[in-house]
């Protein structure tokens, strides 16, 4: 089944004009845009349910901790979690992976232990294992990706020897490659390593289930998924996050505190220091149900669709001068494509299309290692949600004409 | 409306497509420093040789980037070949004031004060020449990191 026909009237920002020309927003991997129930979710909670949570002995208070609690449900349900415990709310993914490093990384590893990620990393999952690696001497393994912009896993059991965790993108936000989670997390409990997923790009585009995944942990953020920014969301199994030492300390984490020192509160408030993002938790949980109403299958189903459709037209289109990077076969990607133009520079290129109304990133996207591998410091990148549809692809292919007339030398 | 020709001006795309003085200079006797713009990953190397009179007797440029930071510095750096250190710093301010850029420190360690020029008059006498090409850039605030990366460098390098 497909999307319905009205989902772009959905999103008021949408409606707008840049340099003459209707907004196309093809940024959607770096923030997504936000429905109009989602703004009306967040400007309601604050018109009539806006009270400090889990301490007020008040109606108000009490309706207030429901609306965090209600959207942690929410997100639970969406994910497949075992128990609503196992969401710990964050400001996003990158914090919710620092947690992840800080408190379990200090917790369970030590000098010489090996964490296992891959080359097509987003620095959220880069940068906290290098941390962890100055301050506790962990020893840091990588996985390639190989020239289809697949992860190489022929070398996978000599890397996982020994090794105590494997992190590994869903989804590449650079190639939109989907990863093989559920194989890659029982090789690693095979090999005696947890199994961490960055599903930024996943839980947003592909219906979730962390149980069939298999994994450990998983990470993602709210803006990518229709809800505001600053709400992320932590994913683990309760044994997990009972073992694992508190992160920030304060109020809302404990269950007594005296001079001599502190008690923490149950999981998942345990993580939880301090007063919470309670309107964007709402703003999130509207986002859960809005995605919900659509049928998480029938997205992905939009976007393989728009996918191969944007391969055909931009390849018809421009021939041998545009190169999109990333699986050719739309069925194993995400609609994240990252492409080189002639030899024009993504910056030149974004801003051509800018001129034309059209909204792409332009830049190393957070993975400079992959950067590196692709043998380039840059790309462009159009990437794909609900509200977008044919026509959009097809002015991105026209816009990309202009970028040709200034620079074909 | 502000046009893209606005931007990418004839000579800007020439100096985009035939780069001068791009290449190495051997260090020592060349100094050299490299800027970065973490934002896109463009990335300017300057390689700068003076003489015992304080004249830039030959000036390199590597590095790679969009077309913006990598005509600024083909045409900085023949704006500045054969020129006195002294003249490099007062068109550095030059082209600074033509991206209407009035930041207190002008790249590397060195503020204006301590560049010994004060902003009013600093440039008098430098001819931008080519370089004027570069003020349309002033209407796409987010490209001014990338004319501007290129002279950054060259402050860095002249005060090292």
């Amino acid at each position: 089944m497909a999307l319905r026909s009205t989902v772009k009237s959905d999103f008021p920002l949408l409606d707008q004009q840049f340099h003459g020309h209707q907004l196309v927003y093809l940024d959607s991997a770096n923030t997504s845009q936000k429905p109009q129930a989602v703004i009306d979710a967040m400007t309601d909670y604050y018109e009539t349910t806006n009270a400090n949570v889990h301490r007020g002995s008040y109606e108000l208070a009490v309706r207030a901790t429901d609306a965090l609690e209600g959207a942690r449900a929410k997100v639970g349900a969406f994910i497949n979690a075992e128990s609503n415990s196992e969401i710990v709310f964050t400001k996003n993914a990158t914090e919710s992976m620092n947690l992840l490093a800080h408190c379990w990384g200090e917790h369970s590893l030590k000098a010489g232990d090996a964490v296992v990620i891959s080359e097509m990393e987003h620095h959220a999952n880069i940068v906290p294992w290098h941390m962890l690696r100055a301050r506790k001497g962990i020893e840091l393994r990588w996985i390639p990706v190989d020239a289809s912009g697949h992860l190489d896993l022929s070398d996978l059991d000599r890397l996982l020897d020994g090794a105590k965790l494997l992190s590994v993108t869903a989804m590449s936000n650079v190639l939109g490659t989907l990863n093989p989670i559920a194989a890659l997390a029982e090789r690693a409990h095979d090999a005696g390593a947890l199994m961490v997923v960055d599903a930024s790009q996943y839980v947003p585009h592909v219906p979730t289930d962390v149980q069939a995944l298999g994994a450990d942990f998983l990470v993602f953020t709210g803006h990518k998924m229709l809800a505001p920014m600053g709400i992320g969301v932590l994913w683990a199994r309760a044994e997990h996050l009972e073992a694992m030492p508190p992160f920030l300390g304060g109020g809302e984490m404990i269950l007594s505190v005296t001079k001599d020192g502190f008690t923490t509160n149950d999981v998942p408030w345990k993580f939880e220091a301090g007063t919470p993002m309670v309107a964007e938790a709402v703003g999130l949980g509207a986002a859960v149900d809005y995605l919900s109403d659509l049928g998480m299958s029938n997205v992905r189903q939009h976007e393989v669709e728009l996918t191969a459709y944007a391969l055909r037209t931009l390849t018809e289109r421009h021939g041998d001068k545009i190169t999109i990077h990333g699986p050719a076969e739309p069925a194993e990607r995400g609609g994240v494509m990252s492409f080189a133009y002639a030899d024009v520079h993504p910056h030149d290129v974004a801003q051509v299309l800018d001129q034309s109304g059209i909204a792409v990133r332009a830049g190393h996207h957070c993975a400079k290692p992959l950067m590196d591998v692709l043998g380039t410091s840059a790309t462009s990148r159009a990437s794909l949600y609900v509200y977008n549809d044919k026509s959009d692809l097809d002015k991105l292919a026209d816009a990309l004409s202009a970028v040709d007339d200034i620079f074909s030398f | 409306m502000i046009g893209l020709e606005d931007l990418y001006r004839e000579i800007i795309l020439d100096h985009y497509r035939t780069p001068r003085n791009r290449g190495e200079l051997e260090t020592p006797p060349a100094r050299r420093a490299e800027g970065f713009n973490p934002l896109c990953g463009d990335e300017i190397i300057v390689y700068l040789q003076v003489d015992e009179a304080g004249v830039i007797d030959d000036v390199a440029i590597g590095g790679q980037g969009c077309s913006i930071s990598q005509s600024s510095a083909s045409m900085m750096s023949v704006a500045i070949k054969g020129k006195t250190v002294e003249d490099a710093r007062k068109l550095i301010v030059a082209f600074k004031g033509l991206m209407s850029i009035h930041e207190t420190d002008i790249g590397g360690d060195g503020s204006e004060t301590a560049l010994g020029i004060d902003l009013e008059g600093a440039s008098e006498g430098m001819q931008l020449g080519d370089l004027e090409a570069l003020r349309g850039v002033v209407k796409f605030p987010i490209r001014i990191k990338c004319a501007t990366l290129s002279w950054n460098t060259l402050a860095q390098v002249l005060d090292e």
